[in-house]
């Protein structure tokens, strides 16, 4: 068996004084769905933060793809190039058009020519169903279209790796649908996916392990239909019993 | 029902209260009019303080008796809704108007009955008004400067030259939108400096320096052309080329010779002067100081701590010393730090000094952009494998600036207003002219006249470049 894509050891973060993540220990296989849950302040993003280095650790490994992440810049920018990441308030560049979003870093990171750039971002909005809009100003989307065109965004660096930090909190519920629609078929595309998420009806339909995680623990991890059918601890199951 | 209501108009009555209303007001404006225009007073008769006031009685009662609310005549709503909504407003409306209509007169005979602009010489002014003659006399002074008179037309061609290449952009095709930036930013600068440096000052230096660089700059912009597959080739060749022809084709070091004889005639800076000199001096500070405070921002935020309070530093030196002492500094402290044989002119000095000064505000103004911007904007940016430069110039700074065009604007036109302290190192823009011209003892008396006009001027200019923000502005809004 390969090693795992990701893989903590002993990881500790603190703000400051405060300890927002304890020992975490978590590997994760290419091909896999998690879903991370819990309650808000319990370090879930953070988590998914560190894993591109948006937020530093201070004890332990994180190791991507075979690179442990370090203070070396130049490895950190060739990680971040291969793990997507969408926010919870999509983070479009408003001074761009949808298209240009797409082609900004595929052209400067990638040095990908622009023809090239422009035809596999109209295939990536097309995969999310808003390639009709490519020219028009994120202001001028709803919020499901733009974190759809996120969600392209971010695919067309051409990711191993997906991370979601609350994709659909920030959403109409309406719009939550289309978003978790486009995030099942990219599931079903045999992406690596680690999502902070409250869905638990998505976790139910994709995730292949679920973390249930409080004050920066990993409290549970068990595969998905063990988790809501059988869950160990009493926290897990008071978390549970309040959110389904 | 109606008698008690005669006070309080209404839609019932609408007409009889218009009428009168009408009436009333127009009288106490004709009142005020004739009697500032014409000097008549038509209520003479009455005792003095009444007379005085009644207009305004009357105008009040007037502007009473037509506030009807939506009578259905248009232009009475308009009025009603605009500056006669309660009776406190009619009051201040009825002043306003008074004021004005008693200034017009004194300024009308002061800027144009009583004023003369004819003959050439002090004994023409005769009326009490202005006296626009010393403008006209003076003009060529307030717009040169000291420059030698048979040879402004180098002032006139080079401003014509660069006005036209700086308009390249409106009339640039889709196909050379790209590289419109890179020729503002550096090639328009340099072709400025080079019209500015050979054309304006002359000498014979003239040839010396302008073949290889006109040469160089005429090659580069050649090279954008050439197709990318022959580029280096290009690049290498035509130097080379360029060098061996003028070395033993053309015999260079005769040509520098030959030119020396018929170069311009150097005219030193001091005596450059006048509006000509404000805006070479604006236009370079512009330039340099924007660059200079954008990166002295982006200091300000960085990770490194040298940078930083180097930064820091900087920042709140040339912000914490008054402009005037910078530019006195500038002509007499600086000098005596530099190598003996070296000399840097007057009006670079005072250019860099005031460029420096002015970064110093700009910095800060970019900073409060940068503030702005949500902190997601970073983080999307470096998810996606941006480095910190590439972050900041296609994520970053496009935002914040587009944020702080207002502020940039602000602290140019402080920049261009600023200008008139060179006097202190002895150089004479419009408002210096303005001083000298004022104390000739043949024009004695006429500095209101200069003012006045220097006013204009600046307000043209600050008031061009406020609009031209205010465009870019909308131009580069993509929000909802």
């Amino acid at each position: 068996m390969a090693d795992p894509i990701i893989q903590i050891k002993d990881m500790n973060k603190w703000f400051g004084d405060f300890q927002v993540l304890k020992d975490i220990n978590l590997d994760v296989e290419a091909n896999k769905k998690i879903v991370v849950c819990g309650p808000s302040g319990s370090g879930k993003s953070t988590l998914i933060r560190c894993i591109n280095r948006l937020e530093e650790h201070q004890k332990g490994s994180i190791i991507v793809d075979g690179t442990e992440l370090s203070e070396e810049t130049k490895n950190i920018e060739q990680i971040r190039a291969e793990v997507g990441m969408v926010f919870q308030q999509f983070n479009l560049f408003p001074h761009l058009s949808i298209l240009d979003n797409c082609t900004l870093a595929p052209i400067w990171v990638k040095k990908m020519p622009k023809k090239e750039a422009e035809e596999l971002a109209l295939n990536q909005l097309k995969q999310v169903q808003i390639d009709d809009q490519a020219n028009k100003y994120p202001g001028q989307l709803s919020g499901g279209q733009q974190q759809r065109c996120a969600i392209a965004r971010a695919l067309c660096m051409e990711p191993k790796i997906m991370l979601f930090d609350e994709p659909t909190s920030a959403l109409d519920p309406e719009m939550i649908k289309e978003v978790l629609d486009a995030m099942v078929n990219l599931a079903k595309a045999g992406m690596t996916m680690i999502v902070v998420t409250h869905e638990m009806g998505f976790a139910k339909e994709v995730a292949d392990e679920v973390i249930f995680m409080d004050e920066g623990m990993i409290i549970e991890k068990a595969n998905t239909t063990e988790f809501f059918a059988n869950p160990k601890s009493d926290r897990t199951k008071l978390f549970l019993s309040q959110i389904l | 029902m109606n008698k008690i209501n005669l006070l309080t108009p209404d839609k019932s009555n609408l007409y009889n209260f218009l009428y009168i209303g009408i009436l009333l007001f127009f009288f106490s404006v004709l009142d005020v009019t004739l009697n500032s225009f014409f000097n008549i007073n038509l209520t003479s008769f009455l005792p003095d303080a009444l007379s005085f006031f009644l207009p305004l009685i009357l105008g009040f009662i007037g502007l009473h008796f037509i506030r009807i609310e939506y009578s259905g005549i248009k232009y009475l709503d308009l009025i009603n809704k605009n500056i006669n909504t309660n009776n406190f407003n009619a009051l201040l409306s009825l002043l306003i108007i008074f004021i004005f209509i008693k200034l017009l007169p004194p300024a009308l005979s002061w800027f144009i009955i009583d004023a003369n602009i004819s003959g050439d010489s002090r004994d023409s002014c005769t009326g009490t008004g202005a006296c626009w003659t010393y403008i006209k006399v003076w003009f060529n002074r307030f717009m040169y400067g000291m420059y030698p008179n048979a040879e402004q037309w180098r002032i006139n061609l080079s401003f014509i030259s660069l006005a036209f290449l700086g308009s390249v952009g409106f009339f640039a095709t889709e196909k050379y939108k790209k590289y419109l930036t890179l020729y503002y930013v550096v090639i328009y600068p340099i072709i400025a400096f080079l019209f500015i440096f050979f054309f304006i000052s002359g000498g014979p230096i003239f040839f010396d320096f302008s073949y290889g660089i006109i040469a160089a700059v005429i090659s580069i912009i050649i090279g954008f052309f050439i197709p990318s597959k022959f580029k280096m080739y290009y690049f290498i060749i035509v130097p080379l080329t360029v060098y061996i022809l003028l070395k033993y084709v053309l015999f260079y070091e005769e040509l520098i010779e030959l030119g020396k004889l018929e170069a311009l005639e150097w005219v030193e800076t001091g005596a450059w002067g006048g509006l000509s000199l404000t805006f070479i001096v604006s236009f370079f500070c512009l330039i340099f100081c924007f660059p200079v405070g954008l990166f002295l921002s982006l200091g300000r935020r960085s990770d490194f701590p040298i940078i930083k309070y180097i930064s820091i530093g900087f920042i709140e030196f040339w912000r914490g010393v008054p402009l005037i002492t910078v530019l006195f500094m500038s002509s007499v402290m600086f000098p005596m730090f530099l190598p003996e044989d070296m000399f840097i002119d007057k009006l670079v000095r005072v250019i860099i000094a005031i460029s420096l000064f002015e970064a110093a505000y700009v910095a800060e103004v970019i900073r409060g952009g940068l503030q702005a911007l949500p902190r997601g904007q970073y983080d999307a940016a470096k998810s996606l494998g941006m480095g910190y430069w590439k972050m900041y110039i296609f994520v970053i700074l496009p935002q914040a600036l587009k944020l702080v065009i207002p502020g940039i604007a602000n602290t140019f036109l402080a920049l261009v207003k600023d200008t008139p302290l060179i006097f202190v190192v002895g150089l004479m823009e419009l408002a210096g002219m303005l001083g000298l011209a004022k104390t000739n003892p043949k024009w004695l008396g006429y500095a209101m006249e200069g003012y006045v006009f220097a006013s204009v001027v600046f307000f043209i200019i600050c008031y061009a470049m406020s609009k031209y923000s205010y465009n870019l502005e909308q131009k580069y809004k993509t929000e909802r």
